[in-house]
């Protein structure tokens, strides 16, 4: 029983992990960048549904609808002020100014909701609990599990099928050849943004429903964590994140069940170490090779 | 060929200068396409063959001088933007999508236009390159060199060009698919498709142009109708390795 409790913890936070892991390797995948801030994000999009549920009277839907609209419009800003002025620059330009953005979304969080941590409030989200036999599941829990497994079917069906979804794969192999192709590279590292950070939004709720308190480095470790999923998954590879997402999320639960509590973050990156000592490009990142 | 001459250009580059950084990589080109003509530029390695081709494209600016299409200038509005004007590159390694299908990189050369166009054109690329058809449904990067340059061509046109580039077509193939390359090629101007050919392999490119032009460091050296460049005592030494 505390097994299969574990096992279903572990499978909610890492959907969580796994949504905003979606974020970094899409965005890595497409711009060629790594987007330290997307973490921050999170942390916005569950600042603005907070004040939507607490202050404004949102019902939780629409405030799940604010904090994405809010996060689709500052993940896209971020990306046309900061990022894209940088495109010809060097990696480690645009490594630290993503570094900075994500400080300057903290400190401003700091300074608009105060260092004080939030309580969530409660929702339809984690208003319930489910018992099936002995088992108690959170709402939070299955919904959170369903949100992922529809994000995942939605993006893969979004980039298989949609037009803008295959410029973006375009995009994403040789941009240059993309470009040949007549595709707007800039409007589709633009959407890239734009979807990555909806998407934080929902995992900023998410997480938040599941572990309520919110200040304004929440958004910090989950981050740093679902960057490792995408890693550990194979970054650029949208099915690597979720796998990575997942896997990481259970790994984290059982080590901390099961081994140490403390040591429980350590354990997650030991296994990550291990994974990319066998295969470095990830569970299921791929070496291309070039015909010539 | 003289009446062909006498129209406006399709295709004018007017004294373009290109640089990396700090280096001078084409210093003052001009050139003419006119249309339904093969036009080659010939050249060494490190001439400045392909930096011609991808700034017409759009994929690099020039600093200074002009490129004009049926009239319009271009320079300035980057590559995707030129593609709808009727300009297509088929860029140097082919760089096709390797984890597309085959069916989805054509798919995606016709990214400009309308979808309900797309499904024709298809047919006729298929028609065209039949082994093509045969993959339709492969991984392109499964394919082998001569196919993925068969895609990139084909990739190439489903925008409907009115002017094709093609950047080293023959690269890396062996001697018999560089033969069927250039057949392809004569195809498809007999058909009515104005070409831009950059070529190593003079021999070959001379043999199918209509005019050429030879590049050495940024400039151009030597012009004029392809049959006479092959008789050229210089062109000869230089290129044609007689």
């Amino acid at each position: 029983m505390i097994f299969l409790d574990n096992l279903i913890n572990g499978l909610s936070l890492g959907s969580i992990y796994a949504i905003i892991a979606l974020g970094y390797t899409m965005v890595y995948g497409i711009a060629k960048m790594l987007n330290f801030a997307h973490g921050d994000v999170i942390m916005v999009g569950a600042y603005i549904a907070f004040c939507a549920l607490q202050y404004w009277g949102f019902p939780p839907v629409l405030a799940i609808v604010a904090a994405m609209a809010v996060c689709t419009a500052l993940g896209v800003t971020i990306e046309g002020l900061a990022y894209r002025p940088l495109r010809q620059a060097a990696s480690l330009a645009v490594l630290i100014t993503a570094i900075g953005m994500s400080y300057l979304l903290q400190n401003t969080a700091l300074m608009i909701w105060g260092a004080n941590p939030k309580s969530f409030p409660r929702t339809f989200i984690n208003g319930t609990t489910l018992r099936i036999g002995q088992l108690s599941v959170s709402s939070a829990t299955i919904i959170t599990i369903l949100a992922n497994i529809v994000i995942m079917i939605a993006l893969t069906l979004f980039t298989a099928k949609t037009k803008m979804g295959k410029a973006m794969r375009c995009v994403s192999e040789d941009r240059g050849a993309a470009e040949l192709m007549g595709i707007n590279v800039n409007r589709t590292i633009s959407v890239t943004f734009a979807i990555g950070s909806a998407l934080a939004a929902i995992a900023g709720v998410l997480l938040c429903s599941s572990y309520p308190i919110l200040q304004p480095t929440t958004g910090s470790m989950p981050g740093i964590k679902a960057f490792t999923a995408a890693v550990f998954g194979g970054i650029g590879s949208i099915p690597g994140a979720m796998l990575g997402g997942v896997l990481l999320g259970v790994i984290e639960i059982f080590g901390k069940a099961y081994i140490s509590t403390e040591l429980g973050d350590a354990i997650v990156f030991a296994v990550l170490i291990v994974v990319l000592l066998v295969k470095p490009s990830g569970l299921l990142g791929k070496q291309i090779r070039e015909k010539v | 060929m003289t009446e062909i001459m006498q129209a406006a250009p399709l295709l004018k580059v007017n004294d373009i200068h290109v640089y990396y950084g700090a280096i001078h990589a084409i210093k003052g080109i001009s050139l003419e396409v006119y249309e339904n003509e093969i036009v080659t530029l010939i050249g060494a390695n490190g001439a400045g063959k392909s930096t011609t081709l991808n700034t017409i494209a759009g994929l690099l600016k020039p600093r200074q001088g002009t490129v004009e299409l049926n009239g319009e200038v271009l320079n300035g509005l980057g590559a995707s933007k030129i593609v709808p004007k009727g300009l297509s590159l088929c860029p140097e390694g082919r760089r096709i999508f390797q984890q597309m299908t085959v069916r989805e990189n054509l798919e995606m050369g016709a990214f400009t236009r309308p979808l309900n166009e797309i499904s024709a054109s298809l047919e006729e690329m298929f028609e065209r390159f039949p082994r093509l058809k045969e993959r339709e449904k492969q991984i392109a990067g499964t394919l082998s060199g001569g196919e993925q340059q068969m895609l990139a061509m084909a990739r190439a046109l489903m925008s409907r060009p009115k002017l094709l580039m093609l950047d080293e077509p023959s690269m890396g193939l062996a001697p018999i698919l560089v033969e069927q390359i250039f057949s392809i090629i004569s195809e498809l101007h007999a058909s009515g498709v104005t070409i831009l050919l950059i070529e190593q392999n003079a021999q070959m490119a001379l043999h199918v142009a209509n005019r050429a032009y030879v590049m050495e460091t940024g400039l151009i050296t030597m012009q004029g109708p392809a049959e006479e460049l092959l008789q050229n005592d210089a062109v000869q030494k230089a290129y044609l390795g007689s």
